[in-house]
């Protein structure tokens, strides 16, 4: 029997331990809901769930799609601030004392509390959401770059002054890729602060994406709508996540962590 | 203080009368004290002393790593300010970077500037071979035992042709087989290119077996005791260790050591 559905699910190990939890958890779901009928305005079943996803799937897919768009905008500025920050923190002391020291300082307030500000700010538009979400999601990248980029052997810096390298190859040649692994950690928590703050800037203010979908249901008490929304992000959370992932795995086949993920599915197979 | 038996004509290094001071919270503290040393071309001198006695201080002043607080320091004649031309440095911890090939690895001095020929990787494949890594060149570092590492590490030293090679405790972190076999090597390597070679080390045996000069270091603060030519013949092999002359040597050392009380005999 296990080896059947082994062989349904494919090699990967990981995959299929992802799939399979999932399938229970949805399966013990739907279980409880036709055991004990709780009222649909509190838990609706998996699958009615999905037949309300099937009503207006269109509907559904465009603002999913808003709120994504929002978020890889957001996500993808974070980075690309976030890194030049980082570059420019570790190699300026005035920046390091002021940039770095405010952001720290920053990173320690709640910073959705901020999001009726960029409304004000910036109107209803797309703009304060990829705000938000780039506020967001910088944090997490600008931080792990910094200690990434510190994270270079003495020796290896010594190395290079006797080499006479210039400070630019040095960070393109030692520092950057010393710090791709603390870059993709932080762009794992980033990609899903992003979403948060996409969704955040929908809920305040706006007419359009999923944050938007969830508020209308809620003001129609209809639950099971809400959830559909809810299972749509769950869904996109997790393969922004895993897309980071795999770009991880394409760009760090050195890393220590990619070697011991070797090493694991060596031994399962 | 032993001044002037170490001083030569036509030295390649010269410290005269070298100090090096850090700051501390608690006012002043002296790494290195009185410093007199020549070093001629094409010897190979190691430095011997117990850990603490700023003998890794002496090697990052001699690179240009470090500033010193007083005396003179001269590289080819040229007082120094910030790391000579034609210089080689090893650290114990072979610093290779993960990302890279060991060919990769090797060329990277190189690449930190410039380029690299054609012909520079050729050298590059060279040298690596004759260090028994040929077939490992495009394996990573990960991929391979400390003593290849530390082989690649002084490949990387090598490949830019330097005048002047520093290793400090290269082979400290190695297992004692491995250990001879890189000594051996390094004899090898040595007879053949006569580099200028300023050594840092804590073993006695490794610092009489490859060294023409054995400086004897004590700490707290750090001083030059003694130096003592070793006058065996080259090229040596592992099994000079066996003769009473190389005996004698270690000896002397290590009875000169105990006397100052930073050994126990």
């Amino acid at each position: 029997m296990s080896g059947l559905l082994k062989r349904l699910l494919g090699g990967d190990s990981e995959t299929r331990d992802i799939i399979l939890v999932l399938a229970a958890v949805l399966l013990l779901w739907e279980g409880g809901v036709r055991l004990f009928h709780p009222s649909p305005l509190i838990l609706p079943a998996p699958s009615a769930i999905v037949a309300a996803f099937m009503e207006t799937p269109l509907l559904f897919l465009r603002h999913l799609g808003f709120t994504l768009v929002m978020t890889l905008i957001g996500f993808g500025l974070s980075v690309v601030l976030g890194v030049a920050l980082a570059v420019g923190i570790v190699y300026s002391r005035l920046l390091e004392r002021t940039v770095y020291t405010l952001l720290v300082a920053l990173n320690s307030i709640p910073k959705v509390a901020l999001a009726p500000l960029f409304v004000i700010w910036m109107g209803t538009g797309p703009e304060p959401k990829i705000a938000i979400a780039l506020m967001l999601g910088i944090f997490p990248i600008v931080i792990d770059t910094v200690l990434g980029l510190r994270s270079v052997d003495p020796d290896m810096l010594h190395l290079a002054r006797v080499s006479k390298a210039s400070s630019w190859a040095v960070l393109i040649k030692i520092r950057f890729p010393c710090a791709l692994p603390s870059l993709f950690a932080g762009m794992k928590v980033a990609v899903s602060f992003a979403l948060v703050g996409a969704l955040v800037g929908e809920f305040v203010a706006g007419s359009y994406g999923i944050g938007f979908q969830i508020l209308v249901a809620q003001g129609q008490f209809d639950t099971v709508r809400v959830f559909v929304s809810l299972l749509l992000l769950g869904i996109v959370g997790t393969i922004l996540f895993f897309l980071v992932d795999y770009a991880e795995r394409l760009a760090l086949p050195w890393h220590v962590s990619q070697r011991a993920r070797r090493e694991r599915s060596a031994g399962h197979a | 203080m032993l001044a002037e038996p170490l001083r030569t004509a036509e030295a390649y290094v010269s410290l005269n009368r070298v100090s090096k001071t850090y700051a501390s919270s608690r006012g002043p503290v002296a790494a290195l004290v009185d410093i007199n040393l020549d070093i001629r071309p094409h010897e190979f001198v190691s430095v011997v002393g117990p850990s603490g006695c700023g003998k890794s201080t002496l090697l990052k002043l001699v690179a240009g790593l470090e500033a010193i607080s007083s005396g003179t320091l001269q590289v080819g004649g040229q007082p120094l300010q910030g790391p000579p031309d034609g210089l080689g440095v090893v650290f114990q911890r072979d610093v290779l970077l993960d990302w890279r090939t060991i060919l990769d690895n090797t060329l990277l001095s190189i690449e930190l500037v410039r380029k690299p020929r054609a012909d520079e990787r050729d050298r590059a494949k060279a040298l690596l071979s004759r260090f028994g890594l040929g077939g490992f060149e495009h394996r990573y570092p990960w991929e391979l035992s400390g003593g290849m590492r530390q082989r690649a590490s002084i490949c990387r030293a090598l490949i830019a042709d330097p005048n002047l090679l520093l290793m400090d405790e290269p082979f400290g972190a190695l297992d004692a087989m491995t250990r001879d076999d890189l000594n051996v090597e390094l004899a090898q390597i040595w007879q053949d290119t006569r580099k200028t070679l300023l050594f840092i080390t804590h073993s006695i045996v490794e610092a009489v077996f490859l060294s023409d000069r054995v400086i004897m270091m004590s700490k707290a603060p750090g001083m030059i005791v003694d130096a003592i030519t070793i006058d065996l013949p080259r090229p040596r092999r592992l099994a000079v260790r066996d003769s009473t002359e190389f005996s004698g040597y270690v000896h002397r050392i290590r009875h000169h050591f105990a006397e100052l009380g930073i050994v126990k005999e």
